[in-house]
């Protein structure tokens, strides 16, 4: 077994933490994990990514041309990364940052708006734990247990107050995307 | 102990902390700074010392005169600092102290960019500074095998008074993965019968790269290669990978080996029945293993993050023996594995001629694929 998934949008928007979480819920769960972000020199103009491969043998190349899952929270990741998707794979849209609809049919595409689902949760950082939520309903490796001790293992000290509202978007983003992928 | 998540510099920082790492001495520089940092803040917190230094030449010589105490120290940089330090290092080499120094490559050459790299090859393994001086060169490709080599380097740096070469390149400097942290180990000065430390109360050492006497020169240029003889029996590593039942076997190391690996497993289901070799020293370089392999299987795919230069040392050990096909990325191009297993047909297809110059063959295809290779 082995699943990559790529993580991309602005820098800010929690993308290399959002990678760690799932990183460190695939090590928990007893898996192979490689995380690794870009970090050329577009991480000082503004974009981050990152890629995440979940495995239960020995990891080869830590780099994926054609992910079967990606979560984009900008429209410059939608459009660099909806066109690489495998066909039949999963692609979570925030919906908050972009201004169309999918090109993709072989695809599902998951638009959820993860800004507008975080600040009714009360803190727009959330936006990345929405869009990690709605990842998990594709991605059979982890629970959604997985990932909440994983964040309450090993979420920075100083923003251990805000574990109760990190589980309420992994679990609000959770239930956006099982909801859509029910309907396709 | 149990797996925690590790970035790969700040494992082979930790690493080195754990082996008993006394001082270190460095200067930051894109992808290896997270080192730089870690050190920064851990060394003084363990009351231990850290400098960072003016530049990587006054790095090195600060690593330089700290060793010749017998204290456990290292540095580390990225190419174009490497670079730098290769006066002091061939200084260190002549005065025969143990030092430990890690590469994270970038693709060059100068000032060339901060993408994962193997460009440093030859540079690393042949030598980099001037003067006739062997030393170790050991690649990881993984933050467990960074974190394994960085402990087992300095015991091998300290055994044959030497230096060790740590080549890793930016993308396992950059990523994370599990890996389990060696204990602590006990923080002590070793007395060494050659370390300068204060003569009191007993003979004076000296130690110095200063041979004016030619033939005192010599003994000591035949006493480094001696010990190289020694090194060369005791210390070639390498991991094999479906090598059992291989008919053809890939030869990669570091990242282009883990890439490599991708491809192999790809190519053993379609039913091929390939095999990958990762050399892990690669000075010494595990000859002997591939003219081996040579006897016995019908063609070798080396890959490389350069323009064919570990394909120098396959193509010693092959001797012309079976067909030899290269794939290299340079500049600071890390291969997907689907350009590894297209190359990986082509030799099982159509294997080219022994004795064809496997990199010319290369530059042609890559030639033909309009300069840009397989993709941006």
């Amino acid at each position: 077994m082995q699943r990559e998934i790529v993580i991309a949008g602005f820098g800010g928007q929690g993308v290399l933490f959002a990678g760690q979480v799932l990183a460190y819920a695939a090590m928990d769960a007893g898996k192979e994990v490689t995380w690794i972000p870009s970090y050329g020199p577009e991480m000082r103009g503004g974009t981050a990514n990152c890629t995440v491969i979940i495995a239960d043998e020995e990891i080869g190349s830590p780099l994926v041309k054609h992910p079967p899952l990606a979560i984009v929270l900008n429209l410059p990741s939608f459009d660099r990364y909806e066109p690489l998707i495998q066909r039949g794979g999963a692609l979570i849209v925030n919906q908050s940052m972009v201004d169309r609809g999918p090109k993709r049919t072989d695809i599902t595409e998951v638009f959820i708006p993860c800004n507008e689902i975080a600040e009714a949760i009360g803190d727009r950082r959330l936006l990345n734990m929405v869009a990690v939520g709605a990842l998990l309903p594709f991605l059979p490796e982890l629970t959604l247990q997985d990932v909440e001790k994983a964040l309450e293992a090993h979420l920075p000290a100083r923003h251990r107050e805000l574990l109760p509202l990190n589980f309420q978007a992994l679990r609000r983003g959770y239930e956006v995307a099982e909801g859509q992928r029910s309907r396709v | 102990m149990a797996r925690e998540l590790w970035k790969g510099n700040e494992a082979i920082a930790e690493a080195a902390i754990r082996a008993g790492l006394q001082a270190y001495f460095g200067y930051p520089i894109t992808p290896q700074t997270e080192v730089l940092e870690w050190m920064a803040r851990r060394m003084p917190e363990l009351g231990r010392v850290f400098v960072q230094a003016e530049s990587e030449v006054a790095a090195i010589n600060m690593v330089y005169g700290a060793a010749c105490t017998g204290a456990r120290v290292m540095t580390t940089s990225s190419s174009p600092g490497i670079s730098l330090m290769m006066e002091g290092l061939s200084y260190i080499a002549g005065t025969e102290v143990p030092v430990v120094l890690v590469n994270v490559m970038r693709g060059g050459p100068g000032l060339g960019n901060i993408a994962p790299s193997q460009g440093d090859y030859q540079q690393a393994v042949r030598g980099g500074g001037h003067g006739d001086y062997p030393r170790i060169v050991l690649a990881p490709s993984s933050v467990q095998e960074a974190i394994d080599l960085v402990t087992l380097s300095f015991d091998l740096a300290e055994k044959y008074r030497t230096i060790v070469m740590i080549i890793a390149d930016g993308s396992i400097g950059q990523m994370m993965e599990p890996a389990e942290m060696p204990p602590m180990q006990p923080l002590y000065h070793r007395q060494w019968d050659w370390a300068v430390t204060g003569k009191m109360g007993r003979e004076r050492r000296v130690l110095s790269s200063i041979y004016l006497d030619p033939y005192q020169e010599e003994q000591t240029n035949l006493r480094l290669f001696r010990r190289w003889q020694e090194i060369q029996a005791n210390e070639v590593r390498s991991r094999a990978y479906y090598l059992e039942d291989a008919e053809f076997v890939v030869i990669g190391f570091g990242t282009a080996g883990r890439v490599a690996l991708s491809a192999v497993r790809a190519a053993r289901q379609e039913g091929l029945k390939v095999g990958l070799l990762r050399p892990i020293s690669l000075s010494p370089f595990p000859h002997q293993v591939v003219a081996e392999l040579a006897q016995r299987v019908s063609g070798f795919l080396v890959v490389e993050m350069n323009t064919g230069q570990m394909l120098e040392d396959v193509e010693l050990a092959n001797a012309g023996r079976v067909p030899l096909r290269f794939y290299g990325r340079p500049g600071g191009v890390v291969p997907f594995p689907d350009e590894i297993l297209h190359e990986i047909h082509a030799l099982v297809e159509a294997p080219p001629t022994p004795g064809e110059d496997a990199r010319l063959a290369w530059l042609e295809r890559m030639t033909r694929l309009g300069g840009d290779g397989w993709q941006r």
